[in-house]
C-alpha cells in the first residue's frame, strides 16, 4: 500500500525523521518496500496566471503570453501548449529555476522574441508522463506562491507491503494508529461527520445473505453535479496513493477508502429498478463488470442487486451500467462489510484483484460503515454539491466484542523472559484492547477493526512487536544430546554423488515437470499432468530422469560444448493406485569422448561399457552384486540396454539413448544413460570378514570358442557355479573375433584363479576342476577350448 | 760350482720380472684409462688380474725366486694388482654413474605437460548449500527428514492453519495435481507429517524442492527450502533468536554478524518473524544487492502456532517450539555471489564446473 508521508504526519506526527519513521513502520512489521520522493527536485517555479496572450509573428505554433507571478510586472513567456489562454493558472519556471534532469532555465530569443521563463506541463516537472499542455492549476490557486509549498511536493510516498493479517493497517488512519502507539503520540482523528438530512428520499435495501453481509448502509444523495473538478490536494494525495481521478464521486469513494479503509460504492440511483438486495448469485447468472468483463457466476458468489438483476460482485468491483456517469444526479451510496470468509478466495477465482476485495479479505472494521458514508456523503456535499437522504441501515453484526484471555506466565514461555503486567497492560491498551486483570491473568476484549487478534498466541506477539523483536532476549539453547541410530547397511545419497563426482560428473537440477513431448519419449500410459502449468514445457510430472538429463546436454552442446557428464538425483512421478508414487532416483548421462581432451588422453568416444563401468563403481562403493541382463525400455537403443536386478528384483537400467531420439534432438553423437532406484540405498550387506589364505594362488587361462548370441554373463556364471569352493575369481580378459574364430562365433579368455584357504592346490586337484569346468560349458553352451 | 753365475742368473731374472711388472701396470692403467665401456673392463680385469691374468701369471714366477727376494717381490706383485685392481673400480664407477646420467637424462619428462586424468565433476551449488545448512543442524541433533513434493491439501495448507479463503493462499501461487492435491509450495508439510508420526520432542530438519506458479527474473517455478522444526518443553523465542543468529554466523562465517528479526506474518506461526542479515555483499553499507537498505531479508520463522500443534495432537500448553524456512537458492546466491537465479536450473557445465574446485 502506498501513502503520502505528508498525509500520514496530518494524523499523527512524531518527531522523527522519514528514515526513522520508516524503519519504525519496518521493524514493528509493516515492512516498507520503497519510499519515494513525490516529486523529483526542482526550484525557482510558481503560481502564475497568463494575464494576457498574442500570436507570434514569426511562428504559427507559438504564442507570446504576459504572465502575472503577483508582482506588478508581468512576465514575458513564449509558449506553445495549446491550452494556454487568458486566465489559465498554471506552474511557472521563472529564469533561474531548475528543474529536474538538471534543466536550468534562463532568458531566451524564440523566433527573435525575448522570453523570461517557461509555462509548465505536469511532465516538465517529473510529475506524471507523457501529459500534454500546460499543468492547469485551480482558480483559487495562490499566484506567485512557490509551486512546491502549494502543491506539498516535498512529500515522500511510502510503499508498505502489509502481510495478511494487518487488514487494520490499509489506511492513512490504521497506519496513524499504529504510528501513534509505536511512538505514544496522540493521532488526530479526522472528527466523525453529522450531515444534516434535508431530503427523506430513500433506497429499499434488502439482505438475503445475512451471513456473508452483516452490515449494509445506504443513502441517496441528490443534486448532485459530477462535472464539478475534484479538488487539487484530493487528486494529488490519491496519486499518492497511486489512485487515478475519474469524477469526484469516485474519487471521494477511493479517498475514504484510503483515508478511512471502507471501500465503498457508488450507484446511479436512476440506473436501479426497485431497490437493493444482497444476495447469492443464481447459478450461471451473468454480469458485465466495470472492466468491461462478462462473468458467469456461482451460487457461491455474493452479489448486490436491484429487483431487475446483479449489478455488484459484493465487496469485488461494481458492474457496468449502474455506476456513476457524468449524468448522474442521483447518488445511492452503498458503504456495507462483508465477511472475509464471503469474499475471500472469490475475487482470486476470477483473476480479479481490487482495492476493495483486497480490504474485504482481510477485514474491514465492522464498526466503521456509518463513520465512512457520513464522511463521504459530507466531502460530495461539499464537492459536488447536492442533498442527502436518510441512511438505511442493516445491521446483522453481533454486538458482543471478540474477547482473548492472556496467561502472563505464557508469556514468559513463549517470548523467554518476564515483564512486569504493568508494562503488559499498557502496552495492550495502547493498542485500544481493553484489559480486566486479575492476579495472572488478563481480560483483554479485542477492539472492532483488529480481526488477527484471536487467541493468547497473537496478543504475545503483539507484546513483542511493541517491545521490539529486535529488544527481546536471545539464548543459547541447551539441548540434550540425541543422536539416531544409523544403520551402516544404509549409504547415503551423498556419497553416491561423491563417487559420480569424481568419476567427472556434474550434478544437474532439472524442474520436477516436463512437456508431454519428452516425456513421451521415455514414458507411455498415465502420467501426472500439473492442471495449472507455466507453460506446455512444463506440464507433466516426469516420469524419468533422463528427458531433462537429455535437455540439459543438449543444452551444453548448443553452447559449444562437446563432452558432456552429468547426473542428477531426485524424485520420479508415477500415477499408482494408492494416488502418486514418487521414487527418488538416481539418473546419469554421458556425452562425448571418454576422457578430457589432452595431449595423451584416450580419444575414444564413450559407448555402452563407459556407463557400465560407471554404474558398476555405485554399485561396487554400495557393495551391491547385480546382475545385468538384456533389456528393452522405451527410448533406449533395444540391443544397448540392460536392466540392472538385485536379488531378482529391478534396482535400474542402462544404455544406450535410441538412434532415432538422438537424431531428433540433433545429438550429432549417442548418449548413454543411467537410472537408479534409491531404494537400494538401504540394502547393502554389512562386510562380513573372511581370512586371507597363506597359500599361493594358482591361476589358469582358458579360451572359449562359443556362438556370438551367448552372453558372457552367463558364461561366467556357469564358470563360477561349477569351478567348486576354491574358485576365487574369474576375470575375463578377452573378447576376440575375426582371423582364427568361426564366422559366428567369439572367442572369450577367462582367467581362473584358485586359491585354498589351507593348504598349496596341486596341479591334478586344479586340473580336475578344469575339466569339470570345460566339460560344463561344452555342455550349457557348446563352448569349445580354443587351441 | 760357479757360484757368482747363479746369483747372476737370479738377479737377472728379478730385474726382468719387475721390468716385466712395471711394463704390464703401466699397460694395464692405460688401457683402463682408455676403456669406454663396462664390458672392456671387464676383460681387462680377466686379462691382467684373472686367473690366467698377465699379472697373475707373475706371481707363478716368484717360485724362482729366492726365499729372500720372493716376499719383496710378491708385495711389489699385489701392490701392481691392487693399483690395476682400483683403477678398473673406480673406472668402473665413473662409467656407471656416466650411464645413469645419460639414461636419467634421456628420461627426462616435461613436467608441465597435464597429468593423465578423468576430470573432477562437481556438486551443484544447491546441493552444496542445503549440505552446509544441514550439517549446522544435524550437528545440533537436529535430524533429516524428507516428505512427499504432490502432497494434498491438508498437510500443505489447512494443517498449517491455511484454510481455503486465506488470503495467505495468495502468496503461494500454488501448482494443482487436481482439486485437492499441489506441488507443495513449501517445505512446511513434511513438519506437519513428522508432527502426526511422531510425539515431541522433535529436532527435525527437512531439505527440498518446492513449487509456485510463477517464473520471472526472480522467480523460478521450482526451488528449494529448508525447514526447520523444534518442539519441546519451555522453548521460547529467545531460543529461535539464538540459534538463528548462530546458524547466519556459522553459514555465512562471519562471527559478527548483524542480524535482525522483524515481525512478520506466516500463518503457522505466532508470534513470527522475518530474520534480515547485514548484507554480505557491501557488509549493510547498501547496494544494489540489498536494494541500498543495508539489509537482506534472509529468512523467516516464528513459534509453532497453537492450531498447528493441535491439528497434530501436540497440546500447546504442554510443548512449544519454533520453526524456520529459509530459501537455498537465495543463500546460494548470496554466498557464492550468483546473480542470476535461473543459472541454476539451465545446468550449464560452464556453471556447474565453477563450483567443482570450492
Amino acid at each position: 500500500m502506498k501513502i503520502s508521508e505528508n498525509w500520514l504526519r496530518e494524523w499523527v506526527n512524531p518527531s522523527i525523521s522519514t528514515d526513522d519513521l520508516v524503519a519504525q513502520l519496518t521493524m514493528a512489521g509493516l515492512e516498507v518496500d520503497a519510499v519515494e520522493p513525490v516529486a523529483k527536485a526542482f526550484s525557482g517555479v510558481v503560481v502564475a496566471e497568463i494575464v494576457g496572450i498574442e500570436p507570434h509573428p514569426d511562428a504559427e505554433k507559438l504564442r507570446v503570453c504576459q504572465v502575472s507571478t503577483g508582482s506588478s510586472d508581468n512576465t514575458q513567456v513564449v509558449c506553445g501548449a495549446k491550452n494556454a489562454r487568458v486566465g489559465l493558472k498554471a506552474p511557472f519556471a521563472q529564469v533561474g529555476a531548475v528543474l529536474p534532469e538538471d534543466f536550468k532555465i534562463k532568458k531566451a530569443k524564440l523566433r527573435g522574441v525575448e522570453s523570461f521563463g517557461m509555462l509548465c506541463g505536469a511532465s516538465e516537472l517529473g510529475l506524471e508522463d507523457q501529459v500534454d499542455g500546460l499543468m492547469e492549476l485551480p482558480q483559487d490557486a495562490p499566484v506567485g506562491d512557490d509551486f512546491r509549498i502549494y502543491l506539498q511536493l516535498d512529500d515522500n510516498i511510502i510503499d508498505i507491503d502489509l502481510t495478511p493479517n494487518r487488514g487494520d493497517c490499509l489506511s492513512i488512519r490504521g497506519v496513524a494508529r499504529e504510528v501513534g502507539v509505536l511512538n505514544q503520540t496522540e493521532v488526530n482523528e479526522v472528527a466523525r461527520a453529522q450531515n444534516a438530512v434535508t431530503i427523506d428520499t430513500t433506497f429499499p435495501v434488502e439482505i438475503e445473505a445475512q451471513a456473508d453481509c452483516p452490515k449494509y448502509i445506504g443513502r441517496v444523495i441528490e443534486g448532485v453535479d459530477v462535472t464539478q473538478p475534484t479538488p487539487l490536494w484530493m487528486i494529488e494525495k490519491l496519486r499518492r496513493g497511486g489512485i487515478r481521478s475519474i469524477d469526484p464521486v469516485v474519487d471521494i469513494t477511493n479517498y475514504v477508502l484510503l483515508e478511512l479503509g471502507q471501500p465503498m460504492h457508488a450507484f446511479d440511483l436512476d440506473a436501479l429498478q426497485g431497490g437493493i438486495v444482497v444476495r447469492k448469485a443464481k447459478a450461471n447468472e451473468k454480469i458485465t463488470l466495470l472492466d468491461a468483463q462478462e462473468l458467469t457466476l456461482s451460487t457461491d458468489d455474493l452479489v448486490i442487486a436491484d429487483h431487475d438483476k446483479a449489478l455488484a460482485l459484493a465487496g469485488i468491483m461494481g458492474g457496468e451500467g449502474s455506476g456513476v456517469s457524468d449524468k448522474t444526479t442521483r447518488l445511492f451510496l452503498e458503504s456495507a462489510f462483508f465477511e472475509p470468509i464471503a469474499i475471500a478466495g472469490r475475487a482470486r477465482g476470477y483473476g480479479l484483484h481490487t482495492d476493495s476485495s483486497h480490504r474485504f479479505e482481510r477485514g474491514v472494521d465492522f464498526q466503521l460503515q456509518e463513520r465512512a458514508i457520513e464522511r463521504a456523503t459530507e466531502l460530495i456535499l461539499s464537492i459536488a454539491g447536492g442533498e442527502a437522504g436518510p441512511l438505511v441501515v442493516k445491521d446483522f453484526t453481533v454486538k458482543e466484542p471478540k474477547k482473548v484471555l492472556l496467561k502472563l506466565p505464557r508469556v514468559k514461555q513463549l517470548l523467554g523472559f518476564s515483564l512486569p503486567k504493568e508494562a503488559i497492560v499498557n502496552m495492550l491498551e495502547g493498542l485500544s484492547i481493553d484489559v480486566a486483570s486479575s492476579d495472572e491473568k488478563l481480560d483483554c476484549t479485542i477492539p472492532s477493526f483488529r480481526f488477527d487478534l484471536a487467541i493468547e498466541a497473537d496478543l504475545i506477539e503483539e507484546i513483542a512487536r511493541i517491545y521490539g523483536y529486535d529488544n527481546l532476549p536471545t539464548t543459547q539453547l541447551k539441548l540434550p544430546a540425541s543422536f539416531y541410530p544409523k544403520s551402516e547397511s544404509e549409504v547415503s545419497l551423498m556419497s553416491l554423488k561423491q563417487q559420480l563426482v569424481a568419476l567427472g560428473y556434474e550434478e544437474a537440477i532439472n524442474y520436477s515437470f516436463i512437456s508431454k513431448d519428452e516425456q513421451a519419449n521415455f514414458a507411455e500410459g498415465d502420467q501426472i499432468e500439473v492442471l495449472n502449468p507455466i507453460s506446455s514445457d512444463m506440464s507433466v510430472m516426469r516420469q524419468s530422469l533422463l528427458p531433462s538429463l537429455l535437455k540439459s546436454v543438449k543444452h551444453n552442446i548448443n553452447r559449444q560444448q562437446t563432452r558432456v557428464r552429468l547426473f542428477e538425483s531426485g524424485r520420479v512421478y508415477l500415477p499408482s493406485a494408492e494416488g502418486f508414487q514418487q521414487d527418488l532416483r538416481l539418473g546419469g548421462i554421458i556425452y562425448g569422448t571418454h576422457s578430457p581432451e589432452g595431449w595423451s588422453n584416450n580419444t575414444k568416444v564413450v559407448d555402452f561399457f563407459d556407463v557400465k563401468g560407471d554404474v558398476s563403481a555405485l554399485l561396487s562403493l554400495m557393495n551391491l552384486t547385480c546382475d545385468f541382463s538384456p533389456s528393452e525400455k522405451q527410448g533406449l537403443h533395444p540391443g544397448q540396454t540392460a536392466s540392472i536386478e538385485y536379488n531378482d528384483q529391478e534396482i535400474g537400467f542402462l544404455g544406450a539413448i535410441h538412434p532415432s531420439i538422438v537424431k531428433k534432438l540433433g545429438l550429432g553423437q549417442d548418449a548413454f544413460v543411467f537410472e537408479l532406484s534409491l531404494d537400494i540405498l538401504n540394502k547393502r550387506a554389512l562386510t562380513e570378514f573372511s581370512a586371507i589364505s597363506k597359500f599361493p594362488s594358482t591361476r589358469r587361462d582358458l579360451a572359449f570358442i562359443v556362438s556370438d548370441d551367448i552372453q558372457a554373463g552367463q558364461l561366467i556364471q556357469s564358470v563360477n557355479e561349477s569351478a567348486g569352493d576354491y574358485l576365487t575369481d574369474c576375470v575375463l580378459f578377452d573378447v576376440y573375433t575375426g582371423t582364427g574364430v568361426e564366422e559366428g562365433m567369439k572367442s572369450l579368455a577367462l582367467g581362473l584363479i584358485f586359491q585354498h584357504p589351507d593348504k598349496s592346490l596341486s596341479d591334478e586337484e586344479v586340473q580336475s576342476t578344469i575339466d569339470v569346468v570345460v566339460s560344463t560349458l561344452s555342455q550349457g553352451y557348446g563352448a569349445t577350448l580354443r587351441n | 760350482m760357479p757360484f757368482p753365475f747363479f746369483i747372476l742368473k737370479i738377479t737377472i731374472f728379478l730385474s726382468e720380472c719387475m721390468e716385466n711388472l712395471d711394463r704390464l701396470k703401466e699397460e694395464a692403467l692405460a688401457k683402463v684409462a682408455a676403456s669406454t665401456a663396462l664390458q672392456d673392463l671387464e676383460t681387462l680385469r680377466v686379462n691382467y688380474l684373472g686367473k690366467k691374468g698377465e699379472i697373475t701369471a707373475l706371481l707363478k714366477t716368484l717360485g724362482k725366486l729366492s726365499s729372500d727376494e720372493r716376499p719383496k717381490a710378491g708385495a711389489l706383485i699385489n701392490e701392481v694388482k691392487a693399483e690395476v685392481a682400483d683403477s678398473i673400480n673406480a673406472k668402473k664407477e665413473a662409467l656407471e654413474s656416466a650411464a645413469m646420467a645419460e639414461l636419467l637424462a634421456s628420461e627426462c619428462v616435461d613436467v608441465t605437460l597435464p597429468g593423465r586424468m578423468q576430470a573432477v565433476g562437481g556438486l551443484h551449488p544447491v546441493t552444496k548449500t542445503i549440505e552446509r545448512i544441514t550439517d549446522f543442524f544435524t550437528s545440533l541433533g537436529f535430524r533429516s527428514v524428507e516428505g512427499p513434493e504432490i502432497e494434498d491439501d491438508y498437510h500443505n495448507f489447512e494443517a498449517l492453519n491455511i484454510p481455503s479463503h486465506h488470503p495467505a493462499r495468495a502468496m503461494h501461487d500454488t501448482f494443482y495435481i487436481n482439486d485437492n492435491t499441489v506441488l507443495r509450495t513449501h517445505t512446511s508439510p513434511v513438519q506437519v507429517r513428522t508432527m502426526e508420526a511422531e510425539k515431541p520432542p522433535m529436532r527435525i530438519i527437512c531439505p527440498g524442492r518446492v513449487y509456485r506458479c510463477d517464473s520471472d527474473l526472480t522467480h523460478t517455478p521450482m526451488f528449494h527450502q529448508v525447514e526447520g522444526l523444534l518442539i519441546d518443553k519451555d522453548i521460547s523465542f529467545a531460543d529461535l533468536k539464538g540459534i538463528i543468529e548462530s546458524f547466519l554466523a556459522v553459514f555465512f562465517e562471519k562471527e559478527n554478524l548483524a542480524v535482525r528479526f522483524r515481525p512478520s506474518y506466516f500463518p503457522f506461526t505466532e508470534p513470527s518473524a522475518e530474520v534480515d542479515i547485514a548484507c554480505v555483499m557491501c557488509d549493510g553499507k547498501g547496494c544494489r544487492v540489498c536494494s541500498h537498505t543495508g539489509w537482506l531479508e534472509i529468512l523467516g520463522c516464528g513459534m509453532v502456532h497453537p492450531n498447528v500443534l493441535t491439528c497434530s495432537n501436540i497440546d500447546p500448553e504442554e510443548y512449544t517450539g519454533f520453526a524456520f524456512g529459509l530459501g537455498v537458492e537465495r543463500m546460494a546466491m548470496l554466498r557464492y555471489g550468483v546473480n542470476d537465479l535461473r543459472l541454476f536450473f539451465e545446468n550449464d557445465c560452464r556453471f556447474l564446473g565453477q563450483f567443482a574446485k570450492a
